[in-house]
This record gives C-alpha cells, sequence and structure tokens, in this order.
C-alpha cells in the first residue's frame, strides 16, 4: 500500500514538475557540446529494435538519468536491459559518464571530455557506442551464453562540435579499454542536425516547424592499437528525427542502415526525454505543498 | 623580472575583477556589442520570445524575470536598455563557472526573438526594475 501511494506520488511530481525543452538534438550515438543545465534533470528512454542477420528479433531498451551537475560538468547514469524473442527479458548493466566542457567560451570548434565506467554483461544490446569489430555476431548470441561475459569498461570520447547557421556540426573519437584485459578499441561518431525552421513562431503549438529536428549521423568501429583500421569493421548511416511538444517532451526516431558485411542490416531506435527543471527547487515545492495539503 | 610582475598584476587585477562579479554584459567584445538586433521592433519576434523565455530562462530568472536563487532578475535597466549584441554575445557563452549555461544550441534567430521580448516588454514584468549593476 505504502508503495503504491509513494510510486503515485513520485509520478505526480514529475508531471507536476516544471518541464523543459528536453533532449540534445536528434542524435542517439554522437554527442554535441550541449552541456545539461545545472540543477535541471533529463529523464530519457533510448530504445532499439533489431534483428541481426537469421537471428532473432531482440529489443534493447536504455533508461537514462541526466543531470546538470554545474555549466561545465554533465553527469548521467545509464541502466540496461534487453529482451529477446524466445529467450525472454534481462538487465545487462549500468554505466556512468561524466561530461566536462574545456573551454568557458563557445569556439568555432568547441570540445568536450567524456569519461564512462560501464558495467554491463555480454547480452547488452542498447549499441550506444560501436567501437573495434564489434559486428551482427555479437547481437546474435544467445543471452544464456552471452550474459557470462562480463564487460567492465573505461570509455573515454573526445567530443568536437560546432554550430553554424542553424546547423549542429559534431563529431565524436571514442576509445575504449576493459579494465581487465584486452587492448584499446576504438571508433568514432559524427553527426550533422538542423531545426526546420530557425525562427519561433510566437504561438504555443505542438506541429511548428522550430519543434522538429532532422539530420543524420554516421558510426561505426575503428579496430585496436595494433590493428587500427576499417576493416571488417560494423558502420551505420542512420537518419534521424527528433519532435518536441510544446510540454516539453521530446520523442526522437532514426533507423539505422548496416553499410558493411559486418553490420547489422537494419536497426531502429527510438526514445522520449523530459526534462525536469531545476530538480532540487521543483522537489523542494512539491513537498512543501505537499506538507501544507496535510 | 618585470614581465613576471606585469603578469602577476594583471592575474591580480583579473581575479579582483572576477570576485568582484563583474558584470558579463560588460564583457561582451566591441564587435559583439556593436550588433543590432535583426528584429527590433518586430512584435511577432516579441511573442515567440516570450514564448522561449517560458522555456528556456523561467526556471532559472522567474517567470517575471524577477531572479530566482542565484539566478539575477532581468527586469534591470541595464538589462533592458544594454546593446543587444551584448545580451546576444551572453546568450550565446553564457558564464559556466558562475552556472549560467550556454543557449548557442539555440539557432541564432531564436536567440534575437528572446532578446526581443527581455527589451521590448513594457508591462509590470519589466517595471524598469533597479538600476543594479551585477
Amino acid at each position: 500500500m505504502n508503495y503504491r501511494i509513494g510510486r503515485t506520488a513520485s509520478i505526480l511530481a514529475l508531471l507536476i514538475m516544471p518541464a523543459l525543452r528536453a533532449g540534445e538534438g536528434p542524435f542517439f550515438i554522437t554527442y554535441t557540446h550541449q552541456m545539461e543545465e545545472p540543477g535541471n534533470l533529463e529523464i530519457a528512454t533510448k530504445n532499439l529494435i533489431g534483428r541481426p542477420g537469421s537471428g532473432t528479433r531482440f529489443f534493447g531498451a536504455t533508461t537514462e538519468l541526466e543531470y546538470g551537475v554545474s555549466g561545465w560538468w554533465t553527469s548521467e547514469f545509464y541502466l540496461d536491459g534487453q529482451a529477446t524473442r524466445g529467450e525472454g527479458a534481462l538487465f545487462t548493466g549500468y554505466r556512468w559518464e561524466n561530461r566536462f566542457r574545456l573551454l568557458p567560451r563557445e569556439h568555432w570548434i568547441n570540445p568536450v571530455l567524456y569519461v564512462e565506467f560501464e558495467n554491463i554483461n555480454g547480452a547488452d544490446k542498447s549499441l550506444l557506442e560501436v567501437v573495434n569489430r564489434d559486428g551482427v555476431d555479437d547481437l546474435a548470441a544467445p543471452n544464456g551464453e552471452a550474459r557470462l561475459e562480463k564487460k567492465r569498461e573505461i570509455e573515454a570520447k573526445l567530443i568536437l562540435s560546432s554550430y553554424f547557421k542553424g546547423w549542429t556540426i559534431a563529431e565524436n573519437f571514442i576509445a575504449e579499454k576493459n579494465v581487465r584485459h584486452a587492448p584499446f578499441e576504438f571508433g568514432y561518431a559524427a553527426g550533422v542536425s538542423r531545426p526546420l525552421a530557425l525562427r519561433a513562431r510566437p504561438e504555443r503549438c505542438n506541429f511548428c516547424p522550430e519543434n522538429f529536428q532532422v539530420g543524420a549521423e554516421m558510426y561505426g568501429g575503428l579496430g585496436t592499437h595494433d590493428d587500427f583500421g576499417l576493416k571488417g569493421t560494423s558502420q551505420y548511416l542512420a537518419p534521424t528525427l527528433a519532435w518536441t511538444l510544446a510540454s516539453g517532451t521530446a520523442f526522437t526516431v532514426s533507423p539505422s542502415f548496416g553499410l558493411t558485411g559486418t553490420s547489422a542490416g537494419f536497426l531502429l531506435r527510438f526514445g522520449v526525454s523530459y526534462e525536469v527543471a531545476q530538480l532540487g527547487r521543483a522537489a523542494r515545492s512539491f513537498f512543501h505543498r505537499a506538507g501544507g495539503a496535510q | 623580472m618585470r614581465r613576471l610582475a606585469k603578469a602577476i598584476g594583471c592575474l591580480a587585477l583579473a581575479v579582483a575583477a572576477w570576485a568582484a562579479g563583474g558584470s558579463l554584459l560588460r564583457q561582451a567584445p566591441a564587435k559583439f556589442a556593436e550588433r543590432k538586433n535583426p528584429f527590433a521592433g518586430d512584435e511577432q519576434a516579441r511573442l515567440a520570445g516570450a514564448k522561449l523565455y517560458a522555456h528556456e530562462c523561467a526556471a532559472c530568472h522567474g517567470s517575471n524575470g524577477e531572479g530566482i536563487g542565484k539566478a539575477p532578475p532581468l527586469k534591470r535597466t541595464d538589462v533592458i536598455e544594454a546593446p543587444p549584441g551584448a545580451l546576444f554575445w551572453v546568450l550565446r557563452n553564457g558564464s559556466l563557472y558562475r552556472g549560467m549555461p550556454s543557449f548557442a544550441h539555440l539557432p541564432q534567430p531564436q536567440r534575437w526573438e528572446i532578446i526581443t521580448f527581455l527589451q521590448e516588454t513594457k508591462n509590470a514584468a519589466h517595471p524598469g526594475g533597479t538600476d543594479r549593476v551585477e
């Protein structure tokens, strides 16, 4: 009973807390230098549906909590899970990432340093990055077998991005290392996007053109430090679309097309995000009101 | 040795200016401060700016620009009468170490719409405010 009351109160709190425009553009893989605003919390899901070759269809789901620690520091926590047809669903691990903006002012190219620790197992199918020679075979392994593989990895990214005449242009260079063994693995992601309109309309609207952002991203592996290159790697090209409602909730969708023989042929990504403005103040205000009502 | 003393002197001045809370608006380089608002006098832009302000700024600066906590009020004469280009520079860069994020992700026209709203709204929300310069 108490659990139900607590859950209902949490949902109500989220609904009445002030919302902002959520999301950081239409990208699923590529990061830009846009940081979470200090004190704000973004709650998002990033989901993936795919079918590796002749393997079984799967659904990968990631829940993401992103918090703006300061103007130059954003911290993010992820919970990953997946479901595979005929093999059930399982929790596959967690990730904790931190992004640090390196320059205090806006420049032509803006660098951000990204550091992540991930503790996931081999059955993880969120594909939030592609490195080394990750390929369709990894996605086709049965859950019972794949979950036995532990992946405790440190991942670093150099994020470079720019805004130019309404366009967002971003490039990410990825280096990943298993903390126990294995060589450094490399990958990349790059994306461009633009809103359908640069000016905002005066009226509050769901279908205003400025609420839509379109773009494309390309990502893939680059081998390891002793076997660097594109040969045998997975490469993807993905058009993307983001739609932000007047309420601030944002929806994103992106079909990804595999470009090499080792890539999955087709992956469909979709996500929803919602941003709670000034979390601490909103929570205090909510509990103050709740206390006053009693 | 003299160069070192000069460098230390400059650094000390910079730190003192920062500690005294030097106005962000006054930090805008001249080439930005001289820029004109392309939407000055445009009522549609002012209304669009009001919508954008509610989405992007109100959570910190208050729905009426009154300021909340560390976020300063915006219904101040130094904001209303500031060179539009200086406000544009502040929106573009923010002040990351003081908690003001950059809004460079907003397309330029949307930043100018916010500035139009801030400087051209003449109602109870913008009575002229105080003369305090941060």
